[in-house]
């Protein structure tokens, strides 16, 4: 076995799955914030994920055509895309609520999950429709920004793009931003008091709609920027990009203890980096015998055992029983 | 609600048999319909080649059907879409089987599809001529109805060995592909033929990822392989082809016929500009007599043909040809099934890209084998492609088991 080889690329892989997993930790936070307060999963949050990285690739090969893309800094461009493409997938995600879930309220608690993939399939071939009128195109790819490509090398193995130091930096910021945002201030409160308890929130004088639309406009802008981070880092996108990392995401919320916003980026990362780890190593210490594809029966298994011994999360006795 | 349905029942029936004959009567001022099927993908990650093979088709339908319309018969072109999916192209099969009027199928464009699908056409010995699938086992299984106009993988790969360890002087390289019938067939064929020829393989990885290739770039990057092959198609190699450049792989890059596509440089961009690819359908350039094809392609379309246009627009000539004889031989009479894929095993067709002649087992005698190197980063430049190397080989034998 080639020892300093399994060293070397140590840390670039510990990148990988960082990058990798903050992104699952984003679209994580979605699934995991709806189910806190409706106690149902968003299937549908997976396409919410994808339109943030669509409307991201849409600015930005508009503003390439228009010769625009070389004038301003990226990092400025960058931002711009990001705030748009959260705020469309925000909308997005609070007019699927009202549309699709709003109406369903009072149903057994099925009902609206058959509604989330009906509208999950719903949006994946209304992108592609769109897509293939529009542009012509099934497959879209981000532009290149050459200063976001620049890599700094620390060693042979390990060197660091500024796309990626980008994607760890703002979904850091994000995270910190939600916790903020949940944890200390009045909307926060109340968002928590309607995941608590509906009725008894509704006679605090919380407008419980509101607060449901709310946390919906919340983890779908995650979603949108972790869409527009994830073209940024793997540049191609198709209609049906977002269900394997909507798949892993749903888990990783799991694998945290769905409900629980902390959990969902612990799940994420955790998963990510298992996911990393077990793609670049495992071929290597196997002598070939198990490749790269069998990372996911490797990060599952690993999943399988953790919910076994903590069959609640990894942080799920924070959630609170519903009454 | 039952009695209220079977009462109007007759009504239904008397309906149906009014309008019956009325459709049959149309259909008797000629002497029927002859359909000719596409299946190949016209949506999805791999439509820009899938939709090659249909307008090809649809081109070749409309320049030679002349023939058999004298013999009184209208043709018409039945496109299927089989998403590249094997599930799709059995579904679609079943419903090619049913319409009695096709009589040859023209795809697929995955060998992975294609195998199965066959599989159907052969209850009904419905002849199928591949524009595309190299996989050996299309036509090993020596169906009379599954014939091929292209080369095949246990040569392809070879060829590419030969010219990864000649040429580029390879000593080590890095196999990839995409765990489908044809990306792993051929990259195991490459494999093996450059370990013979001394090419230290530093490692073997399947993998359906289609985004994020990270994992599988980091400990190739480290092992610093002279050559990465990927078996496999476009829409998946030229993502991974982009990232493991901006990760700061300098390995050259090559690839199967999978790659033979404009949408790899627009994708890709700089990444695949100078890599290599092995192709049994040479751009449309190499062939002198598919200039005016191009031509009448590009006059319809408004698009230059995809690599595989070509070689459906021949197949389809094969298909119109045996068809024709086919009639003929049942004395003008709608021939059947099994006639038509006799009769294309028989056909020696002279087409635009070359003299095409089957052998006991559906390959072409002689196929043409090609590496080309990628010319621009400029997508709208793929016709420029340059043409490093050409060869014409035999197809192997069938093993006899």
């Amino acid at each position: 076995m080639d020892f300093p080889l399994l060293i070397g690329i140590f840390p670039q892989v510990l990148l990988d799955g960082l990058i990798l997993g903050f992104m699952y930790a984003l679209i994580a936070l979605g699934y995991t914030m709806v189910y806190g307060v409706l106690e149902f999963i968003n299937f549908a949050h997976s396409e919410i994920f994808v339109v943030g990285a669509f409307v991201g690739v849409e600015i930005l090969l508009t503003l390439q055509a228009a010769g625009l893309l070389e004038i301003f800094s990226p990092f400025l461009v960058l931002l711009v895309v990001l705030l748009l493409g959260m705020l469309a997938s925000g909308l997005l995600a609070v007019t699927v609520e009202r549309v699709a879930y709003r109406p369903l309220r009072g149903a057994p608690r099925l009902i609206p999950l058959i509604s989330a993939i009906g509208v999950s399939f719903f949006l994946q071939d209304a992108v592609r429709l769109v897509e293939s009128i529009w542009r012509n195109a099934f497959n879209l790819v981000y532009p290149t920004m050459d200063t976001l490509n620049i890599r700094y090398s620390f060693t042979e193995t390990l060197d660091v793009s500024v796309k990626s130091l980008v994607v760890i930096v703002a979904s850091l910021l994000m995270l910190w931003g939600l916790h903020a945002l949940v944890n200390r201030t009045k909307i926060g409160k109340a968002i928590r008091a309607v995941a608590e308890d509906q009725a008894t929130a509704s006679l605090m004088g919380i407008n419980v709609n509101r607060m449901i639309s709310l946390t919906f406009l919340i983890g779908g802008a995650m979603g949108g920027a972790a869409g527009v981070l994830f073209g940024v880092q793997y540049s191609l996108i198709n209609p049906y990009t977002g269900f394997i990392p909507g798949l892993k995401a749903f888990t990783a919320a799991v694998l945290g203890g769905i409900g629980n916003i902390p959990g969902a980026m612990l799940g994420g990362l955790v998963l990510g980096l298992l996911e990393a780890f077990a793609a670049s190593y495992l071929s290597l210490l196997t002598g070939g015998a198990f490749g790269a594809e069998y990372k996911d029966i490797f990060a599952f298994s690993i999943l399988i055992l953790i919910l076994i011994f903590r069959p609640k999360g990894l942080l799920g006795e924070v959630v609170r029983e519903r009454a | 609600m039952r009695t209220v349905r079977l009462r109007y029942l007759p009504v239904a029936l008397a309906a149906l048999a009014l309008v019956l004959p009325v459709t049959s009567l149309t259909d008797a001022q000629s002497k029927g319909t002859i359909k000719i099927a596409t299946q190949s993908p016209l949506s999805g990650g791999q439509a820009a080649l899938g939709e090659g093979i249909k307008l090809g088709t649809q081109l070749a339908i409309e320049k030679l059907k002349g023939p058999i319309e004298k013999l009184g018969f209208k043709v018409e072109l039945v496109p299927f879409d089989d998403q590249a999916k094997p599930d799709v192209g059995v579904a679609n099969a079943a419903n090619v089987i049913a319409d009695k009027d096709i009589l040859v199928v023209v795809g697929h464009l995955n060998s992975g599809v294609a195998i199965p699908a066959s599989e159907k056409y052969k209850e009904a010995q419905l002849a199928m001529i591949s524009p595309a699938n190299t996989n050996p086992t299309v036509t090993d299984r020596n169906y009379l109805n599954v014939s091929r106009v292209c080369g095949r993988d246990d040569v392809q790969g070879v060829v590419g060995a030969e010219f990864a360890k000649t040429t580029l002087k390879a000593k080590t390289a890095y196999v990839i592909h995409d765990k489908t019938t044809y990306g792993q067939g051929v990259a195991e064929f490459f494999k093996a033929d450059a370990e013979k020829k001394g090419i230290k393989i530093l490692g073997f990885e399947g993998t359906e990822e289609k985004s994020n290739f990270d994992p599988i770039i980091t400990p190739m990057k480290a092992k610093n392989p002279d050559l990465i092959y990927f078996g496999g198609i476009y829409d998946q190699a030229a993502p991974f082809f982009k990232q493991a450049r901006e990760k700061g792989v300098k390995a050259t890059f090559m690839g199967p016929d999978g790659m033979d596509s404009s949408d790899l440089t627009k994708i890709a961009g700089k990444a695949v500009q100078g890599m290599y690819y092995t192709s049994v359908a040479g751009p449309v350039s190499v062939y002198p007599a598919a200039k005016e094809f191009a031509k009448q392609y590009k006059d319809k379309f408004k698009k230059d043909p995809e690599p595989f246009a070509a070689q459906a627009y021949d197949s389809t000539a094969i298909a119109l040809k045996a068809i024709e004889a086919a009639i003929k031989a049942s004395g003008g009479k709608v021939p059947s099934r099994e006639q038509v894929s006799v009769a294309v095993r028989k056909t020696k067709h002279t087409g635009i890209t070359g003299t095409i002649e089957f052998d006991e087992k559906g390959d072409p005698k002689k196929a043409l084998y090609f590496v080309l190197q990628v010319a621009s980063d400029d997508p709208g430049k793929w016709g420029d492609n340059k043409e490093v190397k050409r060869l014409s080989i035999a197809a192997p034998p069938l093993k006899k088991s």
